[in-house]
């Protein structure tokens, strides 16, 4: 993570120009990303522009589930950018394929079409969301999100323990005689 | 007269100020009501897959890796934040909290996993939670069979319950029959 930060920093010391890819998305992800370039959001302070052609640009904002139809234009606008490129998959869409996931027209998300780089989840992630992902691709901001596991108990062992010496020393079963027979049953 | 212009637009532009927000070097937090991330609770969770049925992405995954133990999943990447599972929780067990900025760079950051104890039923051998807020637990109180004789000192009875004035007017209770005319 470290030298890839690293190199991001080194790569992207100027101003990184942004290309929008919209592969088929329902354009709230879009108008999200408009946002972010109204005077409220600037985010030209970091030098972020958004430019018309991937050729000019250092990283695409892809946006929308990649459907059939635009699965190889996705694919030539990522060869079409310059070497040292980022891809932000914005919106759960692009991420994974929302609910789209394995319908029979869309590939499922930007990551099996191409190579995606920094993941920005929400349906549509809110402007600061966007803002947030970019700068930490340019290490202005720290990562806050880890895996999260939690766990009800440990493995009750004792519980089956005591159960077992419970029908073990019990009165009733000796009194019945049959405490044999259902040990070896149980064992069974 | 173009020097006299720049002038004239850089008092307008003072007297609009600046609202330009400071955003990721001053913290922004979400507005009332918005739903972020959804937040187990595992202390309240029972394992009953309400959750993982609903959900629209299908991103939600239960696994049984044992009789006792339940796993369940959360994967955060294709999550609508539609807040289905919040409202449809039985136990109140999932929050959506007003997390927003999830950006990364690794997928399974933005997971979950909740490991979850379960008890087997005796009478039909599936499982179900230990505590006794649980529906088939209270339902296993009321006399249903349980095979510790430990446990059956201490489970109510249907017996305590019964009270034969209540059975008495049942029993010499009369339905009223269709009006002579």
């Amino acid at each position: 993570m470290t030298i890839f930060k690293k190199l991001a920093g080194r790569a992207f010391r100027r101003s990184v120009w942004v290309y929008h890819c919209n592969s088929g998305a329902c354009n709230g992800c879009d108008i999200e990303i408009l946002n972010i370039l109204t005077p409220y959001y600037d985010v030209e302070r970091f030098g972020i522009r958004l430019v018309g052609s991937p050729r000019q640009a250092d990283a695409i904002l892809l946006s929308g589930a990649v459907t059939r139809p635009t699965l190889p234009l996705v694919k030539k606008a990522y060869q079409a950018v310059p070497a040292p490129k980022l891809v932000f998959a914005i919106g759960s869409c692009a991420i994974g394929g929302g609910c789209w996931y394995d319908t029979y027209n869309v590939t499922g998300g930007g990551e099996k079409a191409i190579p995606v780089h920094y993941f920005i989840p929400g349906c549509p992630p809110r402007p600061e969301a966007i803002i947030y992902g970019v700068a930490l691709a340019l290490g202005l901001v720290d990562k806050k999100v880890a895996p999260v596991e939690l766990k009800q108990m440990e493995f009750p062992v004792d519980m089956y323990r005591r159960a077992k010496l419970f029908e073990v020393n019990n009165v009733i079963y000796k009194l019945l005689g049959e405490e044999e027979d259902r040990l070896e049953f149980g064992r069974k | 007269m173009w020097l006299w212009n720049k002038i004239k637009q850089l008092a307008i532009s003072f007297r609009a100020g600046v609202v330009t927000l400071r955003y990721p070097f001053e913290p922004r937090p979400a507005p009332e009501g918005f739903r972020g991330q959804p937040v187990w609770d595992h202390t309240k969770c029972i394992g009953c897959a309400g959750c993982a049925s609903h959900c629209p992405a299908r991103t939600i995954f239960l696994r049984d890796i044992c009789q006792e133990v339940r796993i369940l999943l959360y994967d955060s990447s294709r999550c609508t934040y539609c807040g289905r599972c919040a409202d449809l929780c039985p136990e109140k067990a999932i929050t959506m909290s007003d997390k927003f900025e999830l950006a990364t760079d690794n997928r399974q950051d933005i997971t979950q996993s909740l490991e979850l104890f379960m008890m087997t039923c005796q009478r039909c051998g599936r499982c179900y939670d230990l505590e006794i807020k649980n529906y088939i637990d209270r339902l296993s109180s009321l006399g249903y069979r349980y095979d510790s004789l430990e446990a059956r000192k201490v489970i109510r009875r249907s017996t305590a319950d019964f009270s034969p004035e209540e059975l008495e007017k049942t029993v010499t209770y009369e339905r009223p029959g269709r009006l002579e005319k």
